[in-house]
């Protein structure tokens, strides 16, 4: 951002102030998620840096809150791991299947209702969590489903599938469908047509759809907090458990891990956005 | 008519017009077929359930049928006098059955919301009623304690007869029926509701304006900056938006914490007294912090995919016909960015007043909001009816906004990341 050398002073000084209040916001953006990576290898059990760590002493650092994650007795973690993978995992394939099939009859131009059918799917993402919680709680209640993984993973298929049939509709926004029609016009069924044709083109909107719902899943816990028995833990509840009661720094330890998954899904998500925009023709 | 339409036939002798319609009507069920699923599902396990929230928070049929010969007693009683020995005997009768199939508590609990010392002279009624003879149960009740003998009290069950009330929506807005079937206010002292509702607004308000005032310039800087190092600042943007809503509130818990590494800071530089260090967690400040850093890539990413779209070019034409650059912002960028305005404040707003988790870890009590009520009801006093009104006030509110928001803005010209 080199400014021009007519630049008048006062308008010099301004862009630097500019500048300056942007570092300062990125700086909150980012520098919260920091403050965990060094107090997760704390050798004490407080959550504040000890004198050892102002110093730098390698004595103040250690692994024993990772250990604890691990090997802790009576842990919860790995149950939770366990639960919040397989709850994400058939989430996310849910939602990508249903969203996916309603996206594709969604942006048919033949669509009847669109307006008012768009409006139903995406509402588990307009209503707020916790109106959404009450209500899928009196369904699953009411179905037998309550502090079930069935119950928690229909729970998250609702919360997820908006993101799928946005993210997939946008993608079938730039869809060529002569091809489509080209195929069929070479004899193909309409099936074969969706998995040789469509399916690789859109695919990367359906990945990246599939991603936001498994870190909805992953992540959620407003709901899972009416939903789930002592049985069902996943890892949000565990923290939630931990952020209210006792504060140790394996809690610390699990959000690090955290971070690097989410940075992780992060890197794919933005690679996919790059292909699938190179792939529809958009150039930035 | 005199220009005779000649009519196209198709190859098999249908009418063209016949046909094309057959097609678009088999598309328009192919379409339908693909949304079905979804549609169907999302209507069984969530749209409905919404329409059970509405019939739970109205219904009371739950005391209707505890107490039926009771009411139907009461029918004819005015409430003005002591209820006639008619009412007693069938309200000793039914109580008697509630008793026998251990239902007396939920009476209770029930009867304690419309007016408070139920509880105790039910359980004394059911000590008593064991021994009670047959006949003149008026003057058995009446003597088991000073309030039975009381008319408010039988007023009060029978302002229960109704199997729907209002008294719940009542009741979220600090108000309730009296005596006389007015709506009136509670008591100054205990109108809490109302400081949640007030509050939640206030933190949604701000809490966006916040948002609004540190998106923007850092949007403007990532949509002008240069492709390699926007796309380095986008990752301090994206990596909030993608870690775990429960990790980001753990590390503003740890920084604002007073052992913590903010108060440590403001030790250091001079800013408070070691022995004095400020509360920042457990009360407002907390949950505006906290929120605002969760809730600004909301803000960032709607402004940052409209302003991208803006030509610099425009910019400098402003210039060029004698804009300073102040005024060429004002007249020619902000207008354009309205609608990544709008759809940013929007998201924010509508995520703030119904955000849950956060308040309830680092709001404290002068923090929490109308959410964290709904949950308490839900799960400490089980007044799931009570949640439920709670619940639909504020998603009310909510679709109230939206409808605002397309009235002046028009919800089309909202642009998702």
């Amino acid at each position: 951002m080199a400014l021009p050398k007519y630049t008048e002073p006062h308008y010099r000084i301004w862009h630097y102030v500019y500048i300056f209040i942007c570092a300062c916001v990125f700086f909150f953006l980012i520098a919260p998620l920091f403050v965990i990576f060094p107090l997760s290898f704390n050798a004490e059990e407080f959550l504040s840096f000890s004198e050892g760590m102002k110093n730098l002493d390698p004595d103040a650092f250690s692994l024993r809150w990772y250990k604890d994650m691990i090997y802790g007795t009576k842990n919860p973690w790995g149950l939770a791991a366990k639960n919040s993978f397989i709850i994400a995992i058939f989430a996310t394939l849910g939602s990508v299947l249903l969203g996916t099939v309603a996206a594709l009859g969604l942006s048919s131009r033949h669509m009847p209702y669109k307006g008012l059918v768009m409006a139903t799917l995406i509402s588990p993402m307009i209503v707020p969590l916790i109106i959404s919680g009450v209500a899928i709680f009196f369904f699953m209640a009411k179905a037998g489903l309550a502090a079930t993984h069935t119950g928690i993973v229909l729970a998250h298929i609702i919360l997820g599938t908006p993101f799928v049939v946005i993210t997939v509709t946008a993608t079938l926004s730039g869809f060529d469908h002569s091809v489509t029609r080209a195929a069929s016009s070479l004899g193909s069924d309409p099936v074969n047509t969706f998995m040789k044709i469509t399916l690789p083109l859109i695919l990367p909107g359906v990945i990246s759809g599939g991603l936001f719902a498994f870190v909805t899943s992953f992540d959620e816990v407003v709901v899972v907090l009416f939903l789930a028995g002592l049985e069902n833990t996943t890892i949000p509840i565990q923290m939630w458990t931990g952020l209210r009661e006792q504060l140790s720094p394996t809690i610390l330890a699990v959000a690090t891990c955290l971070i690097i998954l989410s940075t992780l899904i992060l890197v794919t998500a933005e690679l996919l956005r790059r292909r699938s925009e190179r792939l529809r023709g958009i150039n930035r | 008519m005199s220009r005779e339409t000649k009519q196209i036939l198709t190859t098999d002798g249908v009418p063209l017009e016949v046909s094309l319609k057959k097609a678009e009507r088999k598309n328009k069920i192919k379409a339908f077929l693909l949304v079905a699923p979804l549609l169907l599902f999302l209507l069984i396990t969530y749209i409905f359930p919404i329409g059970d929230m509405l019939m739970r928070s109205v219904d009371d049929k739950m005391v209707t049928e505890m107490l039926p010969k009771t009411f139907k007693s009461m029918e004819k009683w005015d409430g003005n006098e002591m209820p006639p020995e008619e009412v007693f005997e069938s309200f000793y009768l039914d109580f008697q059955m509630l008793v026998e199939e251990k239902r007396d508590g939920r009476l209770s609990t029930q009867l304690n919301y419309t007016k408070n010392g139920f509880k105790s002279i039910l359980k004394k009624l059911r000590r008593k009623a064991k021994n009670f003879e047959e006949g003149n149960y008026k003057e058995q009740i009446m003597a088991v304690h000073k309030r039975w003998a009381d008319v408010e009290y039988w007023r009060a069950i029978k302002r229960r007869a109704p199997a729907y009330t209002s008294s719940k929506y009542l009741k979220g807005m600090d108000m309730y029926k009296n005596e006389e079937g007015k709506i009136v206010n509670v008591e100054e002292d205990r109108r809490i509701h109302r400081i949640l509702w007030l509050r939640t607004l206030e933190i949604a308000f701000f809490v966006t304006l916040l948002c609004f005032l540190m998106a923007y310039p850092i949007a403007h800087l990532l949509a002008t900056l240069p492709m390699k190092y926007s796309n380095l600042l986008m990752i301090c943007v994206l990596l909030p938006f993608w870690t775990s809503l429960l990790v980001r509130t753990a590390s503003w818990m740890i920084l604002l914490q007073q052992q913590g590494v903010v108060n440590d800071f403001f030790v250091m530089i001079g800013l408070v007294a070691d022995d004095n260090r400020p509360e920042m967690m457990y009360n407002k400040t907390g949950t505006y912090v906290a929120m605002t850093q969760i809730l600004l890539p909301f803000m960032v990413l709607p402004l940052y995919s409209v302003m991208k779209t803006i030509s610099p070019s425009l910019m400098r034409a402003g210039k060029s016909l004698g804009g300073t650059p102040f005024v060429t912002f004002w007249k020619v960028y902000f207008p354009l960015t309205i609608p990544g305005i709008g759809a940013g404040c929007l998201l924010v707003f509508i995520l703030a007043i119904g955000y849950y988790i956060t308040p309830a870890l680092v709001g404290g009590a002068s923090g929490t909001l109308i959410s964290n009520q709904i949950a308490f009801h839900m799960k400490s006093t089980l007044d799931w009816s009570f949640a439920s009104a709670m619940g639909l006030m504020l998603l009310a509110g909510v679709l109230a906004i939206y409808w605002i928001y397309n009235k002046l803005v028009g919800i089309d010209n909202i642009k998702l990341g």
